[in-house]
């Protein structure tokens, strides 16, 4: 302990490889696994080209906003299982009512939903820190009213979107290599992300997820933290929602069910630890699209679809197992 | 503290004596509550279609349709008592009730059931080795093992097999002897003595609190945690697997939906009963009440035409509820 305590107290010139490394290490690989996929993966097709490049940014986008969110909540150290509902509740609600729209009240119908699933996630929050139940209870309880409420107002998959709208979703801007989507996912990453990531709502997250005495001690705003946590996870979910409707042109009540738990996958993958207080947003979006694109080839590999959900998910039981393994490590040291 | 009493009692003192006597003996509080429900759902039934609901042929019934749900709350509660819970028990139990479906015109029923149980007990310890060696969130591990199941029996679904539900089990999951009592009864009564007793006498019950309550102590005291988490997910997968079996009795046709809506409902029941959901402190006598209360509710939900939808919000916000309601009676004062 005081051996540690020595070489932190070290004064620091420059960069630290090694503490690079550590903080970094993760990301770095996960790009790098990323990239190797993406090698393979383009060798499968006879012709493959900018088509595949859509459809995969198609397949991945809600899934890098779920993890987004997932991330955020678990950073804070909380979990949130009612990410796959929510982003049903306002897959369901888009899609129902954008029908009738035209392009500009479709978006300015998107951005209302947007502030109201960030009240929903922030509605969570404030119930987990009012009743001081845990997380898991409380998240699991939404989970099923949230769903209910999707299925209240939508039974069967149905409804849509101005034409406009969906082309977010499915089109490409400036060139055809770069689908709008990705475009749209770091410019959500860059607005509502990075200025919080280095001021004070954002060092307030990771402070109370590292250890939440400590931070309360210091003078960070738990309870305010945390609500503002499940508050930007529930905006994430906002996000993936409408990008769902936009990408699959339809509102489906039970859509949402694939998200809860590769959210969390997706999280541990891209570097977040479940501990809280470890990790960022960056490796979860590469790790989002290394999970789609597992699936991907598999599928383009000729595997029975349901066998590449078998497949798809022992892989993450797999990577979560890993993450577990990690953790005790970490606590080792 | 009785003996001391005050003779003239104020509201509030009386308010938390009534909190105290709910957090001491739950079952009488609850014992109230499934009468009163009873009485409640008669009165409504009276008023809907001029027919008693308070006869013994449905008090009968509702055991009867209790017993599936009271079996996958056994094994929930005693997954929750070592503070975790267990997603998987719905998927478990349609993996049961596939097996002794597709497998008993080539097997043989009693093979056929052996059959069911192993899986069961299979996916369970795979649950416990994940949760118990790995040290990966319950949560987690268990949706997972619940989707990848999930999809493995969707593939078996689609083989072409003779599925057919032997009349030994279907007179279990729906037919009643001597007019009024269920023939489910048989399986579910001595298994909740087993667990009821088990959970008081034995050393592995006790054992099962005390990992729940501390593990970290346990641990120093030299308690194998993992043996104790590992046997603990096999129990719960067979008696998952049990509930499988009587449902498929029921409907006597096994669909991969067919224990999908009980999932809730496990954990509510436990909840309702008292069992702490960080573990710990609880037991099996309250679920099995937490059961039958749910059971009444759900006639009385259908008998006023409740939607599926709504119902799920209700179970939802009930398991809120309680949460709360039992961390303040724990932690006032």
């Amino acid at each position: 302990m005081t051996s540690s305590a020595a070489v932190e107290a070290r004064p620091r010139r420059g960069l630290n490889a090694g503490r690079l490394g550590r903080r970094h290490g993760w990301t770095v690989g996960v790009y790098v696994l990323l990239l190797l996929l993406i090698l393979y993966w383009h060798t499968i097709p006879a012709n493959w080209g900018s088509f595949d490049v859509q459809s995969l940014a198609i397949d991945a986008l809600p899934l890098a906003f779920a993890a987004m969110a997932q991330s955020v909540v678990i950073i804070s150290g909380g979990i949130d299982l009612s990410v796959g509902s929510l982003i049903s509740l306002v897959n369901v609600v888009s899609a129902k009512y954008m029908i009738d729209m035209g392009f500009r009240n479709a978006l300015l119908f998107g951005a209302l939903l947007l502030l109201g699933s960030a009240a929903a996630g922030a509605f969570t929050g404030s119930l987990i820190v009012l009743t001081r139940v845990p997380d898991i209870v409380v998240t699991l309880a939404m989970l099923f009213v949230w769903a209910g409420v999707a299925l209240e107002i939508l039974q069967i998959p149905g409804g849509g979107a101005p034409t406009q709208y969906l082309q977010l979703g499915t089109g490409h801007w400036w060139s055809q290599w770069i689908p709008s989507g990705l475009v749209i996912l770091l410019l959500a990453y860059a607005i509502f992300w990075l200025p919080l990531r280095w001021a004070r709502p954002g060092l307030a997250l990771y402070s109370i997820g590292s250890n939440r005495n400590a931070a309360y001690l210091s003078g960070v705003g738990v309870a305010r933290t945390r609500i503002f946590a499940y508050a930007l996870g529930g905006l994430f979910c906002g996000l993936a929602g409408l990008s769902l409707s936009a990408t699959s042109g339809i509102g489906d009540p039970n859509a949402g069910q694939y998200y809860t738990l590769n959210s969390v996958a997706a999280a541990v993958l891209g570097g977040v630890l479940l501990v809280g207080g470890v990790g960022g947003l960056i490796g979860p979006i590469a790790a989002a699209f290394v999970v789609t694109l597992v699936k991907t080839i598999l599928i383009l590999k000729g595997v029975d679809q349901n066998w590449a959900q078998v497949i798809q998910g022992t892989l993450i039981i797999v990577v979560v197992m890993i993450g577990g393994l990690a953790i005790r490590q970490r606590r080792r040291t | 503290m009785s003996a001391g009493s005050p003779q003239i009692a104020s509201p509030a003192a009386r308010l938390r004596a009534a909190q105290r006597l709910l957090s001491d003996n739950p079952a009488i509080a609850l014992t109230f509550i499934f009468i009163a429900l009873f009485v409640v759902t008669d009165i409504v039934n009276r008023a809907q279609s001029g027919k008693a609901f308070l006869t013994p042929t449905q008090v009968s019934t509702t055991f009867l349709y209790a017993a599936p749900l009271a079996l996958l709350a056994a094994g929930q509660t005693l997954v929750m008592l070592t503070g975790g819970v267990d997603l998987s028990v719905a998927t478990t139990a349609t993996a049961g009730a596939f097996i002794t479906s597709g497998t008993a015109q080539a097997q043989g029923t009693g093979t056929a059931l052996l059959l069911a149980l192993g899986l069961g007990f299979g996916i369970g310890l795979v649950n416990g080795i994940g949760v118990a060696i790995f040290r990966v969130n319950p949560l987690i591990m268990t949706l997972g093992i619940s989707s990848v199941t999930l999809g493995a029996l969707t593939i078996y679904s689609q083989k072409r097999f003779v599925a057919l539900v032997p009349n030994i089990v279907n007179t279990l999951g729906s037919s009643r002897f001597l007019k009024y009592v269920p023939y489910d009864l048989l399986v579910w009564a001595p298994i909740a003595a087993l667990i009821i007793l088990g959970l008081r006498y034995s050393g592995f019950g006790r054992m099962i609190f005390a990992v729940g309550d501390n593990p970290v102590a346990c641990r120093l005291a030299g308690v194998r945690v993992w043996q104790v988490l590992l046997l603990v997910y096999a129990l719960c997968g067979a008696f998952s697997a049990v509930a499988g079996i009587l449902l498929v009795g029921f409907n006597d046709a096994a669909d991969l939906g067919i224990a999908a809506p009980f999932l809730l409902p496990s954990v509510a029941a436990v909840v309702i009963g008292g069992t702490s959901i960080l573990g710990g402190s609880g037991g099996y006598g309250g679920t099995i009440l937490g059961a039958l209360i749910l059971t009444v509710l759900d006639s009385l939900l259908t008998i006023l035409n409740a939607s599926q939808a709504l119902k799920q919000i209700l179970y939802g916000a009930i398991i809120l509820a309680l949460a709360w309601l039992y961390a303040r009676t724990s932690s006032g004062d």
